[in-house]
């Protein structure tokens, strides 16, 4: 498989407004057409916003929305990768991620670890997804972690263990931690330091894209970023404001990393499922 | 005793806030502001990053005297304005204030006090519409814990800059912002009377009551990690008492809840919406 050519597009969306924010898509989706690349990643919610509360159900989308022909159409040439809310037959809404690729809506990924803690409510206002799938695409083997999904460890490792080559973590992550004991945002830190560390323990390449703007005070840290199997930076867009990440990914060298050092060849996959028997049975 | 770090990055910090006051003027259709200018550190701090966010023409520092206000106020409200280069306008609350204060004898000093910080935020908010721009806010996170300000007053804007600063990072931050010393170094007033300290009124100095906030709030120590960590437990306990006593000052009314859809309750929208 020949190295794709990837964008990571850092772009700031309107809260619960869907036309501003697919014109937004389209127009950086055009572009990036215009220079031939092969895909384009899109930030978690890039659709809807972030804080949306009781806008959840109102700007809601069936995986056969019209609105979403549009990137249904543009993905003739491109991959792409986009947040949204799921409104799935049930009723359930889910904080979603599609890829489309070949015209098609090839994948979606429903966060399975929704923030509800400090500032974040998600699970008030969306379900849990419950799948880690590994979506089959031109650029290889994806696993999407959905912010949170890559705090916990099992996410990555169990796509790790379903062939993932290329972890696709989109992010509305704030910026947080202004501390003189530390240079630059904690958040930024916290997130390449799990980004790396993702990229090493499971030999994929790890693609982060964050959204920037503000949401009622709340400021989103940007920093997407981008990490080979070797846990090597491939760029990062520093600083607060839109813009993009361009980056060659090779997914042979996932493979060149497992011959060197044959991590998952060595896993246990049963000797996991024992213990974790054995911890899931024991009183806490 | 454990020693907090409250030290702030402030290069960051001024980067975060000027994209915080942009993002949220811009996002409602206004590129300028507004603020009250005291003399004190808090709003020369609001208004130096206001000046870096919109650019001092669109800046208004509103001086807002009331007679028994201590002259020197404001003229050090006149030094940051010029040190930043915004327009000011003086606007003596003296008549206003009075026409409610003599003519119904309030005489107690905190009553007063709160009358004239509503006056004030009258002032800002009928000049906002003259200015077209909005009212930020200058209450730093110290004060608005400790409940030492007025409700519908001082603590009324419309965006706050300075919200989660404490009093420390407050003067780190007007230092790195290079405002004038003499504001730097003077000791905080609310200058509702002559000789008034913010310290004198509460008992105790901002770099204590911070350090203990800092614990307290940030990293969640509780009442008996406090008095681990080398804090009196009387004082842990009055600044508790004061957090939880002033928490109606931090939200908005609260609405009585009859339907099955109640605004704050389960009608729930950011300002932001659509926006």
């Amino acid at each position: 498989m020949a190295p794709s050519r990837i964008r990571l597009a850092q772009i700031e969306p309107t809260l619960g407004n869907l036309d501003a924010n697919l014109a937004l898509h389209l127009a950086a989706i055009d572009e990036a057409t215009a220079e031939g690349l092969d895909a384009l990643f899109f930030p978690e919610l890039s659709l809807t916003g972030y804080f949306l509360k009781d806008q959840t159900p109102e700007v809601a989308l069936a995986r056969d929305a019209e609105l979403l022909d549009a990137l249904r159409e543009r993905s003739r040439d491109m991959t792409l990768g986009v947040g949204f809310v799921e409104r799935a037959r049930d009723g359930r809404l889910y904080n979603a991620y599609g890829i489309f690729e070949d015209g098609e809506l090839l994948h979606v990924h429903q966060k399975v670890h929704l923030v509800t803690y400090g500032m974040f409510e998600e699970s008030r206002d969306m379900a849990a997804g419950e799948q880690f799938v590994v979506a089959e695409s031109r650029l290889g083997r994806i696993g999407v972690m959905i912010c949170e999904d890559l705090w916990h460890a099992s996410s990555s490792w169990l796509y790790f263990l379903g062939g993932v080559e290329i972890f696709v973590v989109p992010s509305a992550g704030p910026a947080r931690g202004v501390s003189a004991e530390e240079e630059g945002l904690g958040s930024t830190r916290t997130w390449r330091t799990l980004l790396a560390g993702s990229a090493i323990l499971n030999q994929s390449w790890s693609l982060y894209v964050n959204r920037v703007g503000c949401e009622d005070g709340v400021t989103f840290g940007g920093g997407s970023c981008a990490f080979a199997p070797s846990g090597h930076a491939h760029g990062e867009i520093d600083g607060l404001g839109t813009g993009v990440l361009d980056l060659e990914v090779d997914v042979a060298e996932t493979a060149r990393a497992r011959l060197k050092t044959p991590l998952r060849r060595d896993e246990k996959p049963w000797l996991v499922q024992r213990e974790l028997q054995r911890i899931v049975e024991e009183p806490c | 005793m454990k020693e907090p770090h409250l030290d702030v990055q402030p290069e960051l910090v001024e980067r975060l806030l000027v994209r915080f006051l942009r993002s949220e003027t811009g996002k409602f259709g206004f590129q300028k502001a507004l603020l009250g200018l005291s003399g004190g550190i808090d709003s020369a701090v609001s208004a130096a990053l206001c000046v870096r966010a919109f650019g001092p023409e669109n800046v208004l520092g509103v001086m807002m005297p009331y007679r028994t206000s201590d002259p020197a106020s404001e003229g050090d409200a006149r030094l940051v304005a010029e040190s930043l280069g915004i327009p000011t306008r003086l606007v003596d609350i003296s008549a206003m204030a009075d026409g409610y204060l003599e003519a119904e004898g309030v005489e107690e000093r905190m009553r007063r006090g709160n009358v004239m910080a509503r006056c004030r935020m009258i002032v800002l908010y009928d000049l906002s519409v003259e200015w077209s721009g909005l009212v930020i806010g200058t209450s730093n996170k110290t004060e608005a814990l400790l409940g030492y300000s007025t409700q519908f007053g001082d603590a009324a804007s419309a965006l706050n800059p300075v919200g989660d600063l404490y009093k420390h990072q407050i003067r780190q931050l007007a230092r790195h912002l290079e405002l004038p010393a003499a504001v730097i170094d003077k000791p905080p007033s609310a200058d509702l009377f002559v000789g008034q300290t913010d310290e004198d009124e509460l008992g105790f100095t901002y770099e204590e009551a911070d350090r203990l906030l800092y614990l307290l709030v940030d990293e969640r120590y509780d009442v008996d990690q406090l008095v681990a960590a080398g804090f009196e437990r009387d004082f842990v306990l009055e600044i508790v008492r004061r957090i939880a006593g002033n928490q109606y000052k931090r939200l908005p009314p609260i609405i009585a809840k009859l339907s099955s859809r109640t605004i704050n309750h389960d009608f729930r929208y950011l300002r932001s919406w659509g926006r």
